[in-house]
Protein backbone atom coordinates (compact mmCIF):
# COMPACT_ATOMS: atom_id res chain seq x y z
CA UNK A 1 0.00 0.00 0.00
CA UNK A 2 2.78 2.37 0.87
CA UNK A 3 4.82 1.51 -2.50
CA UNK A 4 0.90 2.75 -4.23
CA UNK A 5 0.86 5.79 -1.97
CA UNK A 6 4.78 6.73 -3.21
CA UNK A 7 4.08 5.58 -6.62
CA UNK A 8 1.30 7.98 -6.91
CA UNK A 9 2.90 10.93 -5.43
CA UNK A 10 6.27 10.55 -7.39
CA UNK A 11 3.46 10.36 -10.41
CA UNK A 12 1.76 13.82 -9.11
CA UNK A 13 5.14 15.53 -8.41
CA UNK A 14 6.24 14.43 -11.87
CA UNK A 15 3.35 16.00 -13.72
CA UNK A 16 3.64 19.03 -10.91
CA UNK A 17 6.87 19.41 -12.25
CA UNK A 18 5.96 19.51 -15.20
CA UNK A 19 3.39 22.31 -14.82
CA UNK A 20 6.04 24.50 -13.29
CA UNK A 21 7.77 24.11 -16.42
CA UNK A 22 5.42 24.78 -18.86
CA UNK A 23 4.34 27.62 -16.51
CA UNK A 24 8.09 28.89 -16.34
CA UNK A 25 8.21 28.81 -20.44
CA UNK A 26 5.60 31.44 -20.04
CA UNK A 27 6.58 33.52 -16.70
CA UNK A 28 10.43 33.77 -18.77
CA UNK A 29 8.50 35.14 -21.83
CA UNK A 30 6.94 37.49 -19.58
CA UNK A 31 10.06 38.64 -17.50
CA UNK A 32 11.97 38.89 -20.99
CA UNK A 33 9.04 41.02 -22.57
CA UNK A 34 9.27 43.56 -18.80
CA UNK A 35 13.02 43.28 -19.32
CA UNK A 36 13.13 44.71 -22.92
CA UNK A 37 9.76 46.91 -22.74
CA UNK A 38 7.26 44.93 -24.21
CA UNK A 39 4.22 43.27 -23.13
CA UNK A 40 5.26 39.56 -23.98
CA UNK A 41 2.24 36.87 -24.50
CA UNK A 42 -0.63 38.36 -22.41
CA UNK A 43 -3.87 37.65 -24.31
CA UNK A 44 -5.24 34.01 -23.42
CA UNK A 45 -6.69 33.88 -19.47
CA UNK A 46 -5.34 36.55 -16.53
CA UNK A 47 -2.17 37.62 -17.19
CA UNK A 48 -2.05 35.62 -20.08
CA UNK A 49 -0.96 32.75 -18.14
CA UNK A 50 -3.04 30.76 -20.44
CA UNK A 51 -0.77 30.66 -23.33
CA UNK A 52 1.15 28.17 -21.21
CA UNK A 53 -1.64 25.97 -21.59
CA UNK A 54 -1.78 26.66 -25.30
CA UNK A 55 1.66 26.01 -26.04
CA UNK A 56 1.36 22.66 -24.40
CA UNK A 57 -1.89 21.86 -25.88
CA UNK A 58 -0.40 22.56 -29.55
CA UNK A 59 2.64 20.16 -28.59
CA UNK A 60 0.77 17.49 -27.83
CA UNK A 61 -1.34 18.02 -30.67
CA UNK A 62 1.64 18.20 -33.44
CA UNK A 63 2.15 14.91 -35.37
CA UNK A 64 4.68 12.10 -33.86
CA UNK A 65 7.03 12.61 -36.77
CA UNK A 66 9.86 10.13 -37.58
CA UNK A 67 12.53 11.23 -40.11
CA UNK A 68 13.46 8.78 -42.80
CA UNK A 69 17.01 8.94 -41.96
CA UNK A 70 16.82 9.16 -38.26
CA UNK A 71 17.66 6.15 -36.36
CA UNK A 72 14.39 5.19 -34.79
CA UNK A 73 15.63 4.07 -31.38
CA UNK A 74 17.59 6.41 -30.36
CA UNK A 75 15.59 8.77 -31.50
CA UNK A 76 12.71 8.28 -29.46
CA UNK A 77 14.66 7.35 -26.97
CA UNK A 78 17.04 10.43 -26.70
CA UNK A 79 14.19 12.84 -25.45
CA UNK A 80 13.12 11.01 -22.37
CA UNK A 81 16.34 10.09 -21.21
CA UNK A 82 16.60 13.81 -21.18
CA UNK A 83 13.32 14.56 -19.60
CA UNK A 84 13.84 11.70 -16.96
CA UNK A 85 17.38 12.70 -16.39
CA UNK A 86 15.84 16.00 -14.98
CA UNK A 87 12.97 14.85 -13.54
CA UNK A 88 14.54 11.87 -11.44
CA UNK A 89 17.12 14.47 -9.86
CA UNK A 90 14.05 15.64 -7.99
CA UNK A 91 13.88 12.18 -5.70
CA UNK A 92 16.92 13.33 -3.70
CA UNK A 93 15.91 17.22 -3.97
CA UNK A 94 14.50 18.21 -0.50
CA UNK A 95 12.08 20.35 0.11
CA UNK A 96 12.25 20.65 4.02
CA UNK A 97 14.17 18.52 6.15
CA UNK A 98 11.28 15.85 5.97
CA UNK A 99 9.95 16.43 2.78
CA UNK A 100 11.81 14.59 -0.10
CA UNK A 101 11.09 11.14 -1.92
CA UNK A 102 14.27 9.27 -1.33
CA UNK A 103 14.58 10.41 2.37
CA UNK A 104 17.53 11.30 3.37
CA UNK A 105 19.27 9.42 0.70
CA UNK A 106 23.02 9.55 1.97
CA UNK A 107 24.77 9.83 -1.77
CA UNK A 108 21.90 12.51 -2.81
CA UNK A 109 24.57 14.70 -4.83
CA UNK A 110 25.97 11.57 -6.39
CA UNK A 111 22.76 10.78 -7.60
CA UNK A 112 22.51 14.26 -8.91
CA UNK A 113 25.87 14.68 -10.71
CA UNK A 114 25.12 11.07 -12.17
CA UNK A 115 21.61 12.32 -13.89
CA UNK A 116 23.47 15.17 -15.06
CA UNK A 117 26.23 13.53 -16.86
CA UNK A 118 23.23 11.06 -18.25
CA UNK A 119 21.52 14.16 -19.51
CA UNK A 120 24.44 14.60 -22.02
CA UNK A 121 23.81 11.19 -23.39
CA UNK A 122 20.03 12.09 -23.86
CA UNK A 123 21.23 15.27 -26.12
CA UNK A 124 24.22 13.73 -27.64
CA UNK A 125 22.12 10.78 -28.78
CA UNK A 126 19.28 12.92 -30.06
CA UNK A 127 21.82 14.95 -32.49
CA UNK A 128 23.47 11.88 -33.54
CA UNK A 129 20.35 9.79 -34.12
CA UNK A 130 18.51 12.66 -35.78
CA UNK A 131 20.61 12.19 -38.80
CA UNK A 132 20.87 16.14 -39.22
CA UNK A 133 24.10 17.85 -39.40
CA UNK A 134 23.33 20.72 -37.55
CA UNK A 135 21.70 18.24 -34.84
CA UNK A 136 25.15 16.65 -34.90
CA UNK A 137 27.17 20.05 -34.60
CA UNK A 138 24.88 21.15 -31.96
CA UNK A 139 25.10 17.74 -30.07
CA UNK A 140 29.33 18.02 -30.33
CA UNK A 141 29.20 21.42 -28.85
CA UNK A 142 26.72 20.38 -25.70
CA UNK A 143 29.23 17.54 -25.02
CA UNK A 144 31.82 19.38 -25.03
CA UNK A 145 30.37 22.25 -22.28
CA UNK A 146 28.51 19.71 -20.50
CA UNK A 147 31.91 17.88 -19.89
CA UNK A 148 33.61 21.31 -19.35
CA UNK A 149 31.54 22.53 -17.03
CA UNK A 150 30.78 19.05 -15.06
CA UNK A 151 34.19 19.07 -13.74
CA UNK A 152 34.45 22.97 -12.13
CA UNK A 153 30.62 22.03 -10.67
CA UNK A 154 31.80 19.01 -9.66
CA UNK A 155 35.07 20.43 -8.12
CA UNK A 156 33.25 23.43 -6.23
CA UNK A 157 30.75 21.00 -5.07
CA UNK A 158 33.54 18.88 -3.13
CA UNK A 159 34.72 21.47 -1.28
CA UNK A 160 30.88 22.25 0.24
CA UNK A 161 31.49 18.21 0.85
CA UNK A 162 34.47 19.27 2.55
CA UNK A 163 32.55 21.81 4.66
CA UNK A 164 29.62 20.02 5.58
CA UNK A 165 30.99 16.07 5.71
CA UNK A 166 27.77 14.85 4.23
CA UNK A 167 26.96 13.75 0.64
CA UNK A 168 23.25 14.00 1.30
CA UNK A 169 21.30 16.96 0.49
CA UNK A 170 19.46 17.31 3.52
CA UNK A 171 22.84 16.93 5.36
CA UNK A 172 24.50 19.42 3.80
CA UNK A 173 21.68 21.99 4.11
CA UNK A 174 21.28 21.57 7.59
CA UNK A 175 25.19 22.15 8.03
CA UNK A 176 25.02 25.80 6.85
CA UNK A 177 24.39 27.24 10.21
CA UNK A 178 25.82 30.54 7.90
CA UNK A 179 25.55 30.06 4.30
CA UNK A 180 27.57 28.86 2.25
CA UNK A 181 27.66 31.42 0.19
CA UNK A 182 29.67 33.41 2.30
CA UNK A 183 31.56 31.04 3.01
CA UNK A 184 32.36 29.91 -0.19
CA UNK A 185 31.49 33.03 -2.38
CA UNK A 186 33.84 32.10 -5.06
CA UNK A 187 32.46 28.50 -4.98
CA UNK A 188 29.04 30.07 -5.28
CA UNK A 189 29.97 32.10 -8.34
CA UNK A 190 31.85 29.10 -9.97
CA UNK A 191 28.95 26.81 -8.92
CA UNK A 192 26.13 29.30 -10.52
CA UNK A 193 27.87 29.50 -13.74
CA UNK A 194 28.35 25.87 -14.66
CA UNK A 195 25.03 25.07 -13.57
CA UNK A 196 23.93 27.80 -15.86
CA UNK A 197 26.09 26.01 -18.54
CA UNK A 198 24.69 22.17 -17.34
CA UNK A 199 21.26 23.82 -17.98
CA UNK A 200 21.89 25.29 -21.44
CA UNK A 201 20.81 28.32 -20.94
CA UNK A 202 20.96 31.50 -22.78
CA UNK A 203 24.11 32.84 -22.24
CA UNK A 204 25.48 29.13 -22.74
CA UNK A 205 22.49 27.85 -25.25
CA UNK A 206 25.39 27.64 -27.61
CA UNK A 207 23.94 23.65 -28.01
CA UNK A 208 20.76 25.18 -29.72
CA UNK A 209 22.02 28.66 -30.76
CA UNK A 210 18.88 29.22 -33.25
CA UNK A 211 21.25 31.62 -35.47
CA UNK A 212 23.73 29.44 -36.25
CA UNK A 213 22.37 25.87 -35.81
CA UNK A 214 18.79 25.88 -37.20
CA UNK A 215 17.88 24.73 -33.33
CA UNK A 216 21.05 22.60 -32.10
CA UNK A 217 20.75 19.43 -31.14
CA UNK A 218 16.69 18.80 -31.46
CA UNK A 219 16.35 20.48 -34.92
CA UNK A 220 14.71 17.24 -36.18
CA UNK A 221 12.20 16.66 -33.46
CA UNK A 222 8.63 18.25 -33.49
CA UNK A 223 5.29 17.51 -30.97
CA UNK A 224 5.78 15.80 -28.01
CA UNK A 225 9.93 14.71 -28.04
CA UNK A 226 10.64 17.98 -28.73
CA UNK A 227 8.36 19.23 -25.49
CA UNK A 228 10.36 16.77 -23.78
CA UNK A 229 13.54 18.41 -24.77
CA UNK A 230 12.03 21.59 -23.77
CA UNK A 231 10.53 20.58 -20.34
CA UNK A 232 13.88 18.91 -19.16
CA UNK A 233 15.84 22.46 -19.64
CA UNK A 234 12.96 24.47 -17.96
CA UNK A 235 13.13 21.26 -15.22
CA UNK A 236 16.50 21.35 -15.01
CA UNK A 237 16.50 24.97 -15.10
CA UNK A 238 13.89 24.49 -11.37
CA UNK A 239 16.52 21.90 -10.62
CA UNK A 240 19.89 23.92 -10.85
CA UNK A 241 17.94 26.95 -8.62
CA UNK A 242 16.93 24.86 -6.59
CA UNK A 243 20.51 22.83 -6.05
CA UNK A 244 21.90 26.40 -5.82
CA UNK A 245 19.62 27.23 -2.93
CA UNK A 246 19.64 24.33 -0.90
CA UNK A 247 23.74 24.31 -1.01
CA UNK A 248 24.65 27.91 -0.74
CA UNK A 249 21.58 30.01 0.22
CA UNK A 250 21.09 28.17 3.06
CA UNK A 251 17.89 26.22 1.51
CA UNK A 252 15.70 26.31 4.09
CA UNK A 253 16.82 28.14 6.61
CA UNK A 254 15.02 31.22 7.45
CA UNK A 255 12.93 32.97 10.06
CA UNK A 256 8.87 33.57 10.21
CA UNK A 257 8.24 31.16 7.46
CA UNK A 258 7.67 27.59 6.80
CA UNK A 259 11.47 26.17 5.53
CA UNK A 260 9.83 24.96 2.32
CA UNK A 261 8.53 28.39 1.58
CA UNK A 262 12.13 29.74 2.34
CA UNK A 263 13.68 27.03 -0.29
CA UNK A 264 11.05 27.93 -2.94
CA UNK A 265 11.30 31.56 -2.99
CA UNK A 266 15.17 31.67 -2.89
CA UNK A 267 14.29 29.46 -5.59
CA UNK A 268 12.26 31.55 -7.46
CA UNK A 269 14.60 34.91 -7.00
CA UNK A 270 17.52 32.76 -8.69
CA UNK A 271 15.18 31.46 -11.52
CA UNK A 272 14.80 34.87 -11.94
CA UNK A 273 17.89 36.12 -11.89
CA UNK A 274 18.59 33.23 -14.69
CA UNK A 275 15.76 35.26 -16.83
CA UNK A 276 17.55 38.42 -15.91
CA UNK A 277 20.70 37.23 -16.95
CA UNK A 278 19.39 35.74 -20.22
CA UNK A 279 17.76 39.30 -21.28
CA UNK A 280 21.41 41.18 -20.58
CA UNK A 281 24.12 38.73 -21.95
CA UNK A 282 24.82 38.15 -25.20
CA UNK A 283 25.68 34.62 -26.60
CA UNK A 284 29.71 34.06 -26.68
CA UNK A 285 31.69 32.33 -28.98
CA UNK A 286 32.24 28.89 -28.78
CA UNK A 287 36.06 29.27 -28.10
CA UNK A 288 35.39 31.76 -25.19
CA UNK A 289 33.06 29.65 -23.92
CA UNK A 290 35.42 26.90 -23.89
CA UNK A 291 38.46 29.35 -22.53
CA UNK A 292 35.95 30.47 -19.25
CA UNK A 293 35.72 26.80 -19.05
CA UNK A 294 38.66 25.28 -19.03
CA UNK A 295 40.76 28.43 -18.39
CA UNK A 296 38.98 29.93 -15.88
CA UNK A 297 36.50 28.01 -13.98
CA UNK A 298 38.34 24.59 -13.55
CA UNK A 299 41.53 26.41 -11.91
CA UNK A 300 39.56 28.72 -9.64
CA UNK A 301 37.95 25.73 -8.56
CA UNK A 302 40.80 23.76 -7.87
CA UNK A 303 42.00 26.74 -6.03
CA UNK A 304 39.04 27.23 -4.33
CA UNK A 305 38.86 23.27 -2.90
CA UNK A 306 42.29 23.68 -2.69
CA UNK A 307 42.09 26.27 -0.12
CA UNK A 308 38.94 25.18 1.43
CA UNK A 309 40.88 22.05 2.37
CA UNK A 310 43.87 23.90 4.07
CA UNK A 311 41.45 25.92 5.88
CA UNK A 312 39.48 22.82 7.10
CA UNK A 313 42.42 20.45 7.59
CA UNK A 314 43.96 23.55 9.81
CA UNK A 315 40.82 23.64 11.84
CA UNK A 316 41.01 20.38 12.37
CA UNK A 317 44.55 19.69 13.65
CA UNK A 318 44.39 23.12 15.48
CA UNK A 319 46.84 24.85 12.71
CA UNK A 320 44.52 28.16 13.06
CA UNK B 1 39.11 37.81 -20.96
CA UNK B 2 39.33 40.77 -18.70
CA UNK B 3 37.31 41.48 -16.44
CA UNK B 4 35.77 44.88 -16.37
CA UNK B 5 33.68 45.33 -13.02
CA UNK B 6 31.66 48.34 -14.04
CA UNK B 7 31.00 47.26 -17.03
CA UNK B 8 29.42 43.67 -15.84
CA UNK B 9 27.24 46.03 -13.15
CA UNK B 10 25.98 48.60 -15.42
CA UNK B 11 25.25 46.02 -18.00
CA UNK B 12 23.02 44.09 -15.59
CA UNK B 13 21.29 47.60 -13.88
CA UNK B 14 20.99 48.40 -17.52
CA UNK B 15 18.13 45.70 -17.94
CA UNK B 16 16.87 45.79 -14.43
CA UNK B 17 16.35 49.47 -14.77
CA UNK B 18 13.43 48.64 -17.91
CA UNK B 19 11.57 46.73 -14.89
CA UNK B 20 10.62 50.16 -13.97
CA UNK B 21 9.26 50.88 -17.35
CA UNK B 22 5.45 50.89 -19.54
CA UNK B 23 6.17 48.69 -22.02
CA UNK B 24 6.78 50.78 -25.62
CA UNK B 25 4.40 48.10 -27.68
CA UNK B 26 0.80 48.99 -28.38
CA UNK B 27 -1.32 46.61 -27.96
CA UNK B 28 -2.70 46.91 -31.38
CA UNK B 29 -6.07 46.41 -32.41
CA UNK B 30 -7.24 47.87 -28.56
CA UNK B 31 -4.69 51.02 -28.80
CA UNK B 32 -4.51 52.31 -32.62
CA UNK B 33 -1.34 53.84 -33.66
CA UNK B 34 -0.62 57.44 -34.42
CA UNK B 35 -0.14 57.61 -38.09
CA UNK B 36 2.00 60.63 -38.97
CA UNK B 37 1.07 63.01 -41.82
CA UNK B 38 3.65 61.68 -44.11
CA UNK B 39 2.67 57.76 -43.00
CA UNK B 40 2.22 55.86 -46.93
CA UNK B 41 -0.57 54.13 -46.37
CA UNK B 42 -3.03 52.78 -49.14
CA UNK B 43 -2.91 54.98 -52.37
CA UNK B 44 -6.33 56.24 -53.02
CA UNK B 45 -7.81 58.55 -56.09
CA UNK B 46 -8.48 61.70 -54.72
CA UNK B 47 -10.71 65.17 -55.98
CA UNK B 48 -10.71 68.52 -56.81
CA UNK B 49 -11.87 70.94 -54.43
CA UNK B 50 -15.03 71.41 -56.61
CA UNK B 51 -15.43 67.68 -56.61
CA UNK B 52 -14.26 66.77 -59.74
CA UNK B 53 -11.85 63.98 -60.47
CA UNK B 54 -8.13 64.96 -60.01
CA UNK B 55 -6.76 61.96 -62.29
CA UNK B 56 -5.71 62.95 -66.28
CA UNK B 57 -5.08 59.29 -66.77
CA UNK B 58 -1.17 60.39 -67.50
CA UNK B 59 0.08 56.95 -67.12
CA UNK B 60 2.56 58.32 -65.05
CA UNK B 61 2.14 56.11 -61.72
CA UNK B 62 1.38 53.13 -63.92
CA UNK B 63 5.31 53.92 -65.86
CA UNK B 64 6.66 54.54 -62.49
CA UNK B 65 5.84 51.74 -60.27
CA UNK B 66 8.47 49.07 -59.61
CA UNK B 67 6.05 46.26 -59.21
CA UNK B 68 3.48 47.22 -61.86
CA UNK B 69 0.35 47.11 -59.61
CA UNK B 70 -1.10 50.04 -61.23
CA UNK B 71 -3.48 49.60 -64.17
CA UNK B 72 -5.63 52.46 -66.05
CA UNK B 73 -7.32 53.10 -69.55
CA UNK B 74 -7.59 56.64 -70.43
CA UNK B 75 -10.62 58.50 -72.27
CA UNK B 76 -12.00 61.77 -73.79
CA UNK B 77 -14.36 63.25 -71.52
CA UNK B 78 -17.09 64.99 -73.78
CA UNK B 79 -16.17 68.33 -72.41
CA UNK B 80 -12.42 67.30 -73.77
CA UNK B 81 -10.64 66.89 -70.58
CA UNK B 82 -8.89 63.49 -69.78
CA UNK B 83 -9.75 61.25 -67.36
CA UNK B 84 -9.43 56.96 -66.42
CA UNK B 85 -12.05 55.01 -67.76
CA UNK B 86 -10.53 52.05 -65.92
CA UNK B 87 -8.34 52.10 -63.03
CA UNK B 88 -7.35 49.04 -61.20
CA UNK B 89 -4.07 48.80 -58.00
CA UNK B 90 -3.60 45.16 -57.40
CA UNK B 91 -2.63 45.64 -53.70
CA UNK B 92 -1.41 42.70 -52.92
CA UNK B 93 1.71 43.66 -55.42
CA UNK B 94 1.67 47.55 -54.15
CA UNK B 95 4.60 47.84 -51.60
CA UNK B 96 3.80 51.68 -50.72
CA UNK B 97 6.80 53.14 -52.07
CA UNK B 98 5.07 56.19 -52.53
CA UNK B 99 6.65 56.97 -56.07
CA UNK B 100 3.11 56.86 -58.02
CA UNK B 101 2.15 59.55 -55.69
CA UNK B 102 5.72 61.52 -56.27
CA UNK B 103 4.90 60.51 -60.41
CA UNK B 104 1.53 62.28 -60.43
CA UNK B 105 1.40 65.41 -62.00
CA UNK B 106 -2.25 66.03 -60.55
CA UNK B 107 -1.67 65.19 -57.26
CA UNK B 108 -4.95 62.53 -57.73
CA UNK B 109 -3.01 59.78 -56.42
CA UNK B 110 -2.26 60.00 -53.06
CA UNK B 111 -1.16 57.53 -49.71
CA UNK B 112 -3.27 58.19 -47.15
CA UNK B 113 -3.10 56.83 -43.77
CA UNK B 114 -4.94 53.26 -44.14
CA UNK B 115 -2.73 50.33 -43.69
CA UNK B 116 -4.80 47.57 -42.90
CA UNK B 117 -7.08 45.96 -45.10
CA UNK B 118 -6.07 42.01 -44.74
CA UNK B 119 -8.25 39.92 -47.22
CA UNK B 120 -9.43 36.07 -47.31
CA UNK B 121 -8.76 36.10 -51.08
CA UNK B 122 -6.06 37.20 -53.46
CA UNK B 123 -8.58 38.62 -55.73
CA UNK B 124 -10.11 41.00 -53.63
CA UNK B 125 -6.84 43.23 -53.29
CA UNK B 126 -7.41 44.20 -56.86
CA UNK B 127 -9.09 47.40 -56.20
CA UNK B 128 -10.93 48.83 -59.47
CA UNK B 129 -12.18 52.52 -59.26
CA UNK B 130 -14.81 52.82 -57.43
CA UNK B 131 -12.85 51.33 -54.43
CA UNK B 132 -9.87 53.72 -55.22
CA UNK B 133 -11.69 56.88 -55.46
CA UNK B 134 -12.32 59.20 -52.36
CA UNK B 135 -14.77 62.16 -51.82
CA UNK B 136 -12.40 64.70 -50.78
CA UNK B 137 -9.12 66.10 -51.65
CA UNK B 138 -6.58 64.43 -49.44
CA UNK B 139 -3.75 65.89 -48.46
CA UNK B 140 -3.98 69.33 -50.65
CA UNK B 141 -6.97 70.70 -49.63
CA UNK B 142 -7.41 73.93 -51.80
CA UNK B 143 -4.97 72.43 -54.99
CA UNK B 144 -6.41 72.10 -58.61
CA UNK B 145 -4.33 71.34 -61.31
CA UNK B 146 -6.22 73.35 -64.07
CA UNK B 147 -5.77 76.36 -61.91
CA UNK B 148 -2.36 76.10 -62.82
CA UNK B 149 -1.51 74.10 -66.24
CA UNK B 150 -3.40 72.24 -68.85
CA UNK B 151 -5.59 74.87 -70.13
CA UNK B 152 -6.53 74.28 -74.13
CA UNK B 153 -5.13 77.11 -75.59
CA UNK B 154 -7.91 77.29 -78.32
CA UNK B 155 -5.19 79.07 -80.71
CA UNK B 156 -3.63 75.21 -80.94
CA UNK B 157 -6.37 73.95 -82.78
CA UNK B 158 -5.59 75.63 -86.21
CA UNK B 159 -2.41 73.95 -85.90
CA UNK B 160 -2.21 71.91 -89.00
CA UNK B 161 -2.12 68.25 -88.48
CA UNK B 162 -1.10 67.32 -92.43
CA UNK B 163 2.41 67.56 -91.42
CA UNK B 164 4.06 63.93 -93.08
CA UNK B 165 4.90 61.61 -90.63
CA UNK B 166 8.65 61.27 -90.06
CA UNK B 167 10.02 58.48 -91.32
CA UNK B 168 12.22 57.17 -88.42
CA UNK B 169 15.22 55.20 -90.14
CA UNK B 170 15.57 58.97 -92.50
CA UNK B 171 16.05 60.88 -89.56
CA UNK B 172 19.73 60.13 -89.17
CA UNK B 173 22.27 62.75 -88.29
Amino acid sequence: MSVLWTLLGMILTIFLLLGIAGFLVFAERRVLALLQNRWGPNRLGPLGVGQALADALKLLTKADFLPSFADPWLYRLAPLLVAFSALAAFAVIPLSPDISWAGDWQIGLLFILALSSLHVYGVFLGGWASGNKFALYGAIRAVAQLVSYELPMGLSLLAIVLLSGSLSLGGMTSAQSLPYILLQPLGFLIFTIAGIAETERLPFDLPEAESELVAGYHTEYGGMPFGFFFLGEYVSLVLTAMLISLLYLGGWHGPWAPGWLWLLGKSALLIFCFFWLRATLPRPRYDQLLHLGWRWLLPLALVNLMGTALVAAGLRWGWL
Amino acid sequence: MRLGLRAWVLGFWTTLRQLGRWPVTLSYPEEQPQIAPRWRGRPVLTRDPDGDERCVACELCSAVCPTHCIELEGDDRPDGRRYARAFRINFSRCIYCGLCEEACPTLAIQLLDEFAFGKERRADFVYPKEALLIDGPGKHPHYRYYDHAGVRIEAATAVPAAAAPLDPLDNRP
